[in-house]
């Protein structure tokens, strides 16, 4: 975190530490992006579709903003569409591309079962206009197996969706790989890469991707803008319809400011990976040190994943009530629990991958970022255990264990 | 979503966890699957007054919080009137649930009543109550 806010929640809570391993939900916007910004509200915040000069100013900086994002990624200018965020880039792919081939007799929409709502849920809505859909499932590491995604293809095949690294349990997919089968039978590959851009290094130019959505809050620009790569050449449909803006395929007056810091943060974040083994180096330690505490496994990948997850689950003891006493003790995580959802039911990620209910609801998601410090991985390894050793001394599935096998925490 | 201080002060601070041995009632509610299950135990005197009252519970804060507050409800009371214990009443005591979190209140006042359903069973009184189900599925 940075000093200034990290020092006014310590005080305010009088906490030791104030820790935030939460970066796969949202990040900080950084000062450098924010300051990127400012001068679109203040000066150029002409419409980038007007004739005038303060227009064609926005239009440069438009421009601008757009080859550098191009840049990052492998791609050129023209392949980079804006959007509202993560969610629009998924929801204007999957549907964009069904809507466009359904009339060349193609009805047919390959996902996975661990994909994020924003492509679940899609792909449910088009099931109900009459798409054939199949979800393709992954293995105990949550790496989609390709002899199944490979069976579930045929010549009908509109659109693959499969994601570039998964948000739970950050299990990063062989993306070229899925890519060269869904074009061996003439399917168009969609990527969600909200999670992997700015933790893995992504060159389009060499990648079988014919679409890739990004999202800028992931990687410390703000909320609500995102982009989707569309590879010159492949046609979608239209899901916004406007002004004529990005081409005529994405209606709306472009949210320039919000663009200018998604290209900033873009930047730092492709700058930055360099500095993701000493990243990947503070998860190992957390996955370690935390693995050894009994009845406690890593879910995910143990290599084939992102440099700044570690998802484990702890048994006999319920993800969100470790939340509420890990924010007690000022660290900020997550849970693949239900309990900490509007459902009975745990993790879809967690259930495909065969975690049992019992063990998914125990989950605990650390996701860490460039601002975590070896300091705040001690904190978080010195915090858990108690914390678990008092849920599991007031929990009846701890008991049981307890008395059958005179297990100690 | 946020919880009530009084929930928060039960979560963290809960009354009457524990176990008693030898108890004359034991009622253990939800499921691992859908990630709640409460186990009450009573003592109860000769007449019919639950003397003492613990719980383990394996869930979120809520679920903990309800347990909690449930065996303050009926500690001191006669079973009869744990009986009457609803859930509605452990939520109204812990100054309001978050909707999602409601199904958590059903399970302790299940708890209660399974725990005192198993007492009636033991002394050979017959359980002449329903409970109602927190889940559906077991």
């Amino acid at each position: 975190m940075r000093a200034s806010n990290l020092k006014t929640r310590e005080r305010s809570l009088n906490l030791a530490r104030f820790v935030y391993a939460d970066n796969a939900a949202t990040t900080p916007v950084s000062r450098q992006v924010l300051d990127a910004m400012l001068p679109c509200f203040l000066e150029d915040w002409g419409n980038p579709s007007s004739l005038h000069e303060k227009g064609r100013d926005a239009k440069d900086i438009l421009d601008d903003a757009r080859a550098r994002v191009a840049a990052v990624l492998g791609a050129d200018a023209s392949e980079i569409y804006f959007t509202s965020g993560g969610t629009e880039s998924d929801n204007w792919a999957i549907r964009g591309a069904a809507m466009r081939l359904r009339a060349k007799g193609k009805n047919r929409i390959v996902t996975s079962k661990i994909e994020h709502h924003a492509v679940l849920h899609t792909c449910e809505a088009l099931a109900k206009e009459g798409f054939e859909v199949v979800y393709v499932g992954v293995d105990e590491d949550g790496v989609v197996k390709l002899d199944e995604l490979r069976a579930s293809l045929n010549d009908k095949t509109a659109i693959v969706s499969i994601m570039y690294a998964n948000n739970e349990v950050g299990t990063i997919q062989p993306v070229e790989e899925i890519g060269n089968i869904a074009h061996e039978f003439g399917a168009l590959f969609h990527t969600d890469a909200v999670q992997a851009v700015g933790q893995v290094d992504i060159d389009l130019s060499k990648l079988p991707v014919d679409m890739l959505s990004l999202s800028g809050h992931k990687l410390h620009a703000p909320k609500g803008i995102g982009a989707l790569y569309i590879r010159r050449g492949v046609v979608i449909g239209n899901l916004i319809e406007g002004g004529g803006q990005e081409k005529r395929k994405r209606g709306g007056t472009e949210n320039l400011p919000y663009i200018v810091g998604l290209a900033k943060a873009m930047e730092i974040a492709k700058e930055k990976l360099k500095d993701l083994p000493r990243v990947a180096k503070m998860r190992d330690k957390l996955i370690e040190e935390l693995t050894k505490i009994p009845y406690s496994k890593l879910n995910g990948h143990r290599t084939k994943r992102l440099p700044g997850n570690a998802n484990i689950g702890f048994e006999f003891i319920e993800g969100e009530s470790m939340l509420l006493w890990l924010d007690i003790a000022g660290v900020c995580a997550s849970t693949g629990s239900a309990c900490s959802s509007a459902s009975l039911d745990p993790s879809h990620v967690l259930l495909a991958m065969g975690v049992p209910h019992e063990r998914a609801h125990g989950s605990l998601r650390l996701s860490i970022s460039h601002d975590t410090t070896d300091e705040d991985i001690d904190y978080i390894i010195e915090t858990l255990p108690p914390i678990i050793e008092k849920l599991r001394n007031m929990s009846p599935l701890w008991e049981d264990v307890v008395k059958k096998e005179g297990a100690r925490v | 979503m946020k919880y009530s201080e009084k929930v928060m002060d039960h979560f963290t601070n809960p009354r009457n966890v524990g176990e008693i041995e030898n108890a004359d009632g034991v009622g253990v509610v939800g499921n691992a699957k859908c990630g709640d299950i409460m186990k009450m135990y009573l003592k109860i005197d000769e007449n019919d007054v639950i003397v003492d009252c613990k719980f383990k519970t394996f869930g979120c804060g809520a679920a903990i919080a309800t347990s909690s507050m449930a065996t303050e409800l009926v500690k001191g009371h006669t079973v009869e009137e744990a009986l009457k214990l609803t859930n509605s009443a452990v939520v109204e005591a812990l100054e309001g649930l978050p909707p999602v979190k409601v199904h958590c209140s059903v399970l302790a006042e299940e708890a209660i009543k399974t725990a005192v359903a198993d007492y009636y069973n033991k002394i050979g009184r017959p359980v002449d109550f329903e409970i109602e189900k927190a889940h559906d599925e077991e």
